[in-house]
């Protein structure tokens, strides 16, 4: 996989993900592209019931979110995240991008949308502008 | 079946396929069939409920999938059991993820279950009335096949003409 502009957190340490998808193949997909940015996963979840735990445990600094998952859906999950932790970054990641459910992710507090397949030149972009305000830089 | 039911499936085929196979696509064979299904390679079916229903099959030869296999992961691997039912899982899921967001950005409102990988061979119509639209699909890792039984709810489509006028 192509190799990217390292992004970094503002001590200069790797971002670390929680990345969340009931599809192991899925995780791991999006791990390899995590690896390409120079990010670390903090943690995996594989519905939205372990997506809250495991922000809890894990505190990442951006969430990539899968919506269709067993258990609890990602927006709900997204909704219960944001109110535990207003300052959560989360990313859906999803095949499903019709704007009624794009629009009920946002107002759940989720900061941006992807649809898969994911692009990793597609998804950089987004992370970059989704953690700008967190001092994100690319490291030369 | 509605030509408009259709449309997406084809769209979102290509447009899935072509990103994770790196190579054309071309519709090699249309056909429709109101007898039971018989798959050619791995299958996974997702079921409709709602505005709009019946079920999708996404059926592929070996080849292709370990083709989009690789592509998912990043890197070259080889096939086993589960990695063949994630991989089929994973792009039905996308495929019809892309379609449904076509659909439903024109108004039809409805449920679509997680794929469901099919043991049999054969597969019946699940529906009295529609009869199947089966698509092949070649590319040149091999054939991709999609089975497409759908239509619209025709009491959910009463009921929104009834508001609509009232």
């Amino acid at each position: 996989m192509k190799q990217f502009e390292a992004l970094l957190r503002k001590d200069n340490q790797p971002v670390r993900y929680l990345v969340v998808d009931d599809s192991v193949f899925a995780r791991k997909s999006l791990a390899k592209m995590i690896e390409a940015f120079g990010g670390s996963v903090a943690g995996e979840a594989g519905d939205g019931l372990t997506a809250i735990t495991e922000y809890g445990r894990t505190k990442p600094d951006i969430v990539l979110m899968d919506i269709t998952m067993p258990q609890m859906e990602g927006i709900e999950a997204v909704e219960r995240i944001v109110r535990e932790h207003p300052e959560a970054r989360i990313v859906m990641v999803s095949s499903v991008g019709y704007q009624d459910n794009i629009l009920a992710a946002l107002q759940k507090g989720a900061r941006h949308f992807v649809q898969k397949p994911v692009k990793p030149d597609t998804l950089y972009e987004i992370i970059r502008y989704v953690l700008s305000d967190e001092g994100v830089t690319a490291s030369v | 079946m509605k030509l408009e039911l259709i449309q997406p499936f084809i769209s979102a085929v290509d447009a899935v396929l072509a990103d994770t196979m790196q190579c054309p696509i071309t519709i090699h064979d249309l056909s429709m069939e109101d007898d039971a299904y018989r798959k050619k390679g791995v299958a996974a079916l997702i079921a409709f409920k709602g505005a709009i229903e019946g079920r999708v099959i996404l059926d592929m030869e070996l080849s292709p999938i370990a083709k989009v296999a690789s592509y998912l992961a990043g890197e070259d691997i080889t096939l086993d059991d589960q990695i063949t039912r994630e991989t089929v899982s994973e792009l039905a899921n996308m495929v019809i993820g892309n379609a449904v967001t076509i659909l439903n950005d024109r108004g039809s409102s409805f449920k679509v279950y997680p794929p469901e990988l099919i043991s049999e061979d054969q597969i019946k119509c699940n529906s009295v009335d529609t009869e199947a639209t089966v698509l092949s699909f070649q590319t040149e890792h091999g054939n991709v096949y999609m089975n497409i039984s759908l239509h619209y709810n025709r009491r959910r489509q009463r009921e929104r003409s009834v508001v609509a006028v009232s």
